[in-house]
């Protein structure tokens, strides 16, 4: 039972790291109707940038450069390359999304080379025990960042201007745009957000257990995509829950690989994609996505 | 729109036909395998143009069909041993059985490709990959696991697909690339004529439908589950094959070749060339096969290009990064990639030569 609640715990932690980066994916799915499939190179411009400055500027300031960097990287493709595309066809600007990945990874990973890099977080490998149950301090802190920082985007995008802005361009971008809304801020902040969002990601799945952060860690971030599409790709709702759920489906297949031996080694890396298929079978538009109704 | 008469374009086929089959004579091995794979690579971009190109349904899985193909090859074509298990079937039987293998994954998968729309399957495809690199370490004694495994040579029974024995045709020893360049050559001749007449027919036209409008496809009739289950399947077996050939060339599969990097640099293949045409997905499939060899070939004498290591950009990294780059300048400033750039200027051309007479 202890192991039980440990590796929930360390689930939940995982999954609202996978929550901050499905966030970011849905927020410019939102926005701009593009799914961005360079998201995972912004998570790690973000990573890489913390942990270049890390030793010569502290942690927080240069997890914040990490941030602001993540963030005008990720404007900078929308401004430079998005919304120069000669098309409204949103699967072709996905595919651009995907030029843009190639670039932005080679670079980094030819920079991050056969490295390990160590982002300098405070929390280094204590846990903390209690009531019997240990789960490393690294955890924990994930876990109130990402629920601080969820909090504060969802109260954002409820209360504030922008928030009404972007929820106005997200239901009917021509309408807005006509109520007096720039729909080019609107997306520009999208993607920064987003990206800042990844940044943070960046540091919490690099931070123990885990190594550091190296030329793989792009491949974790994909995890993301089935967090985002499984709880639905237009709702900020179903990519926390996606998020939860993928970090929880990994934990416990972890946890549980000696009892699930039978179905091969490596189960967590491919336990959160076998659950969204069957989720997609059950609700082709995730669990919270909109249906789109049409009848012939 | 703009066709060269009928005589001209059959003689310029006969002529690029008759000097792909002198390569053989000239190339050294090099180049033949740089070659091959640019061969397999089209075939598999072809069958990709059908799915994304053609019927706008994004697949991140190909890669996983090819591995099917080669795989499937391998497990029907080796004798079972100690460590692995195999059908033993004569490799020709084999090699179709692998092929259709593939199409029956596909139509497998169908169902769920079928309900899901745009992002949706290309992300559920992407699990496709994720899923075959498990299998594929995982089942050991079919695979091989990460070791890979051995490929048999095919073999035709009048000619084997192997260096020995040995054949010498006009004093050029023919090994066994030189051999299946000729036969590649022909299965890329088939492949492409065959998608050619798909796209162009009947079929060809409610598959552009389904990608420019689904309702309205299903308003006039087209059947359109059947035909996105059925471009699925075709898809596939176009990856099959291409997988096939790559297990013929490279001799020893690894799992570790048919992962993501793959599947993105097909799809990189079909935008650079051009959506939704075989053309288009020859040409791309040549250019991103052939970027990282030509680059790694010169490497000395270009600059910013280093050798592994060195700090600089290895061939590699320069050629991701050329592709990357060229992917997005084709959706921002060439729509309808490379092959479009090509007919644009033969329209121009004809169109200025009219004005003359």
């Amino acid at each position: 039972m202890t192991k039980f609640i440990e590796l929930v715990v360390n689930g939940l932690s995982v999954g609202s790291v996978y929550a901050l980066i499905a966030l970011g994916f849905v927020i410019i799915f939102k926005a701009t109707e593009v799914v961005n499939f360079a998201h995972a190179s912004l998570l790690l411009v973000g990573g890489y940038i913390t942990a270049v400055f890390h030793d010569d500027i502290g942690f927080l300031p240069a997890l914040a450069a990490g941030m602001l960097t993540a963030a005008v990287v990720g404007m900078l493709v929308e401004f430079l390359v998005l919304r120069r595309g000669r098309t409204s066809d949103h699967g072709v600007l996905a595919i651009v999304t995907i030029g843009v990945d190639i670039l932005l990874t080679t670079e980094l990973v030819r920079r991050i080379g056969t490295d390990v890099l160590d982002l300098g977080d405070p929390w280094g490998s204590q846990s903390v025990t209690f009531a019997g149950i240990t789960i490393p301090q690294t955890r924990i802190a994930a876990l109130l960042v990402a629920t601080v920082l969820i909090t504060a985007f969802l109260l954002a995008f409820r209360y504030t201007t922008w928030g009404v802005a972007m929820r106005a361009a997200a239901e009917d971008s021509e309408t807005a745009s006509l109520m007096g809304i720039k729909l080019s801020r609107v997306s520009l902040g999208a993607w920064a957000v987003a990206g800042a969002l990844a940044a943070v990601a960046a540091l919490f799945l690099t931070v123990f257990p885990t190594p550091g952060l190296d030329r793989n860690t792009s491949l974790v971030a994909l995890k993301a995509f089935p967090a985002a599409i499984l709880g639905g790709l237009d709702s900020t709702t179903g990519a926390l829950v996606g998020g939860l759920i993928v970090g929880l489906t990994e934990s416990l297949a972890t946890g549980y690989q000696d009892q699930l031996h039978f179905l091969g080694h490596g189960l967590s890396g491919v336990a959160p994609y076998v659950v969204m298929v069957l989720i997609l079978l059950a609700r082709p538009a995730g669990l919270f996505g909109t249906r789109e109704l049409t009848r012939v | 729109m703009f066709e060269s008469p009928r005589w001209v374009r059959i003689s310029a086929l006969v002529a690029g036909v008759a000097l792909m089959l002198l390569v053989p004579f000239y190339a050294d091995t090099f180049w033949m395998q740089a070659g091959l794979f640019a061969i397999a690579a089209a075939i598999g971009a072809i069958g990709l143009n059908l799915l994304t190109g053609a019927t706008g349904q994004l697949s991140l899985g190909h890669a996983f069909f090819l591995a099917v193909g080669a795989y499937g090859y391998v497990y029907f074509a080796s004798e079972s041993d100690n460590h692995f298990v195999g059908l033993g079937l004569p490799t020709p039987v084999a090699a179709i059985l692998a092929v259709l293998l593939a199409g029956l994954v596909g139509g497998i998968f169908s169902p769920i490709a079928g309900r899901l729309k745009g992002t949706y399957l290309g992300i559920a495809t992407l699990a496709l990959i994720f899923i075959g690199q498990h299998i594929l370490s995982n089942a050991e004694s079919v695979t091989g696991s990460h070791n890979g495994r051995q490929v048999p040579p095919l073999d035709l029974g009048f000619l084997v697909f192997d260096d020995s024995p040995e054949l010498v045709v006009a004093n050029v020893p023919l090994g066994a690339f030189e051999r299946l360049w000729f036969l590649a050559l022909i299965l890329l001749v088939i492949s492409a004529w065959v998608a050619r007449g798909v796209l162009r027919g009947r079929p060809g036209r409610a598959l552009n439908t389904i990608r420019d409008h689904e309702i309205a496809a299903g308003v006039m009739g087209v059947p359109v589950a059947r035909y996105r289950a059925a471009v699925f399947v075709l898809s596939s077996m176009y990856a099959g094959l291409a997988g096939v050939i790559l297990a013929l060339v490279f001799r020893q599969t690894v799992p570790d070749y048919f992962g993501i990097i793959l599947a993105l640099d097909y799809l990189a293949m079909i935008v650079i060339g051009g959506l939704g045409t075989v053309a288009g997905a020859m040409i791309g499939a040549v250019f991103i096969t052939l970027l990282p060899q030509v680059l790694t070939r010169y490497s000395d004498g270009l600059p910013l290009v280093a050798a592994p290591g060195s700090g600089g950009f290895s061939p590699a990294e320069a050629a991701r990064i050329i592709y990357g780059a060229a992917v997005v300048a084709v959706v921002l400033f060439l729509p309808g990639g490379l092959f479009g750039m090509w007919t644009r200027i033969r329209l121009a051309v004809a169109a200025r030569r009219h004005r003359a007479v």
